[in-house]
């Protein structure tokens, strides 16, 4: 199976009537992914992709019992929008937007907390369940089912990842984007959490990078819960300039704080396995997942 | 966004923050004719530039009279200020803020800013002001007090006084402290700010709290709602080539080496940065090609590296993802190769979408192509290359 998504899951997107809504609607729809439903204020009432489109989430998930939802609004208006979805109770909200103000995340995570959603992102690229579903915006056609889950930061080294592992002959239970946003919903320790209780996966990658402390927090939960399963990290950002935002806004280090080297430290006295190179992941993975079968 | 220390204590008075008093100037007479009208036995003349560390690096002079501002401002105007913040290349000031200069008693320290793991607004505060206090509370040496604000809701009153006794103010000077917290607060949720940092906070000897510095950075996502604040912005202060790959949807950052790099993902850009430091390669640049980028704007972004007269070779790294295919990439690369009429050598390394069709369009452009199967051959042939010529 996969972590966060399952056979049963149905999607409503906010914001499918717009440009890249309905081009990433259509490719979700075309992986296989159940989508049931769209929301885009004042267009309710209409089809679009041949499912309904509704003004609010709460209708839409009243009328065709939509269980998670897919978020393409603009940064204006996205955590409005993740709101609605958390405040109708929706479990799963993926949010793909990118460049949403801080202060409108803080009043997000506000609004997740004591609710029974589960926020990906913003900034992800989205979950994808090879073989199942695809939450999100990542291209497809090298990922292959399997044991391998992915927790990234990063949605183009887990592209990337992704193929190095069905180059190594295995494939991926699922990967998560938890977006590349210094304030965002789902972290890395909740997913390793997920992967470790999930039967189908055996071995998870970690994908960092510099800035935040996000991967210390993975790091701290292995050590209070143990390496229940294998667990190999990559970090990027090891020779970045300090104090230089890196493409992503999560990227600064600030006097040392959110370096890599403090990271891979930390990740490593937890007993996971850090990969110094980007391109020898796929090999890694296996080659642990070999000694562990051993 | 950053703003100027000037700025900031302008903004920041709306919201009851004291500071001593000044004014901005660009010329040596300027900066005298301020001092004479501030009358203050002793004036602060201060640089305005976006870095940290500037009075370890003689960027803020003490003097006494307003003719020794002068010549304070004629030795900073127009001249390099390298501090541990601003990299080697240091900043150009142009502007200095010429400033009343007050005894402190006591120097403290507030800031707000978001903390990052429980998505909440906290002030942080110190008994002690100075330039490495995060180092130092780092380390141990210092200790932080922490007054938490949620999403920025005023804080109780019991709390905030609570707060200001840890750093060591009651009576009236702790409520002082507490309306300075409540109005930096409302200062950073009403501006989009993603920090607000006081230090010094000078308790003066005659009992009140005054912002000897501010530092204050707009969160550049909601720039769209903060036009007053965006109108703030120098980019004089930024460099104009990365503003300008801004403009074009690209995340550029301009670096000393000699092999240009362009990646699409900020993650894999990274990563293969690394990698060349560890071939030993020297980057010119890093350049993350953003998923809303064209191959116009790609274009734009391969220009810039035939223009750096530096780079010896170009390095390539392309995953093609849903967003954006090989093939967008090899587009910009052949149009700003054809515009540049410069021949660099172009080391490839392409996987995924539409990889093998941006392959035959290398073949049509005609371009120079080394094509390595993985980013660690791609990273070692770049270096080759740019070392020896092959």
């Amino acid at each position: 199976m996969a972590i966060l998504v399952d056979a049963d899951t149905r999607v409503l997107c906010q914001g499918m009537t717009g440009w890249a809504g309905t081009h990433h609607t259509a490719l979700m729809m075309d992986y296989g992914t159940c989508v049931v439903a769209g929301v885009t204020p004042g267009k309710g009432g209409r089809h679009h992709l041949n499912v309904p489109v509704f003004d609010r989430v709460a209708p839409a998930v009243a009328a065709t019992g939509a269980n998670a939802s897919m978020i393409f609004v603009p940064p204006a208006h996205a955590a409005a929008a993740m709101i609605e979805a958390i405040e109708a109770g929706i479990g799963l909200v993926v949010a793909v937007t990118e460049r949403v103000p801080v202060m409108d995340m803080v009043r997000v995570r506000a609004a997740l907390k004591g609710s029974r959603t589960r926020l990906v992102g913003p900034n992800s690229q989205g979950i994808l369940a090879p073989g199942l579903a695809k939450i999100g915006v990542m291209g497809t056609g090298a990922e292959r089912p399997g044991s391998v889950g992915i927790v990234s930061r990063s949605a183009s080294l887990t592209t990337e990842v992704v193929d190095q592992i069905t180059r190594a002959g295995l494939g991926q239970s699922t990967t998560v984007g938890v977006g590349g946003d210094p304030i965002h919903g789902i972290g890395m320790a909740e997913c390793l959490d997920l992967f470790f209780a999930d039967p189908d996966t055996e071995a998870v990658v970690l994908i960092g990078e510099l800035g935040g402390t996000e991967e210390q927090e993975a790091a701290e939960f292995l050590q209070s819960t143990g390496l229940k399963k294998p667990v190999i990290a990559y970090l990027a950002g090891r020779h970045a300039p300090p104090e230089r935002r890196m493409g992503h806004a999560g990227t600064i280090t600030l006097h040392g704080r959110g370096d890599v080297v403090a990271k891979t430290a930390a990740l490593r006295a937890a007993g996971v396995t850090v990969v110094s190179g980007a391109h020898r992941v796929g090999e890694t993975v296996r080659q642990v997942l070999g000694a562990a079968a051993r | 966004m950053n703003l100027h220390e000037f700025q900031a204590k302008d903004i920041l008075a709306r919201y009851g923050l004291m500071s001593p008093g000044g004014a901005v100037a660009i010329t040596p007479e300027e900066a005298e004719a301020v001092a004479r009208r501030l009358g203050s036995p002793m004036i602060a003349v201060k640089a305005q530039v976006h870095a940290g560390g500037r009075g370890k690096a003689g960027g803020v002079r003490l003097v006494t009279s307003p003719h020794a501002a002068r010549e304070a401002a004629a030795e900073m105007l127009g001249r390099k200020l390298v501090t541990a913040q601003t990299g080697p290349e240091g900043r150009i000031v142009r502007r200095v803020f010429v400033e009343t200069g007050l005894a402190s008693a006591r120097d403290l320290n507030l800031a707000v800013l978001v903390d990052r793991t429980l998505g909440e607004l906290v002030v942080l505060g110190s008994p002690e002001g100075g330039e490495d206090l995060e180092e130092r509370a780092l380390k141990g040496e210092l200790k932080l007090e922490r007054l938490p604000l949620g999403t920025g809701a005023t804080p109780r009153h019991d709390e905030a006084l609570a707060f200001a006794a840890r750093l060591g103010l009651t009576g009236a000077e702790g409520a002082a402290l507490a309306g300075i917290v409540d109005g930096l607060r409302r200062a950073f949720v009403e501006l989009d700010a993603s920090l607000i940092e006081i230090n010094p906070l000078a308790l003066t000897e005659d009992g009140r709290l005054v912002a000897f510095d501010a530092k204050m950075v707009i969160d550049d996502n909601a720039l769209f709602r903060q036009p007053e604040l965006a109108a703030l912005r120098d980019d004089e202060e930024a460099d104009p080539i990365e503003v300008q790959a801004q403009h074009h949807q690209l995340n550029y950052v301009r670096l000393d080496g000699d092999i240009g790099l362009v990646v699409n993902g900020a993650g894999l850009g990274l990563a293969t940065l690394d990698l060349l430091r560890e071939a030993q390669g020297r980057p010119a640049n890093f350049m993350d090609i953003r998923t809303t980028a064209k191959s116009q704007h790609i274009a734009y972004g391969f220009g810039l590296l035939f223009d750096n007269p530096a780079v010896k070779a170009i390095l390539v790294n392309i995953h093609g993802g849903g967003m954006q295919p090989c093939d967008t990439v090899v587009e910009g690369l052949g149009m700003a190769a054809r515009r540049s009429g410069r021949t660099i050598p172009i080391v490839a390394r392409l996987a995924g979408n539409n990889a093998d069709f941006a392959r035959s369009r290398f073949v049509n452009f005609g371009l120079p192509i080394v094509e390595c199967p993985d980013m660690w051959t791609a990273a070692t042939r770049a270096v080759a290359i740019a070392r020896h010529g092959r």
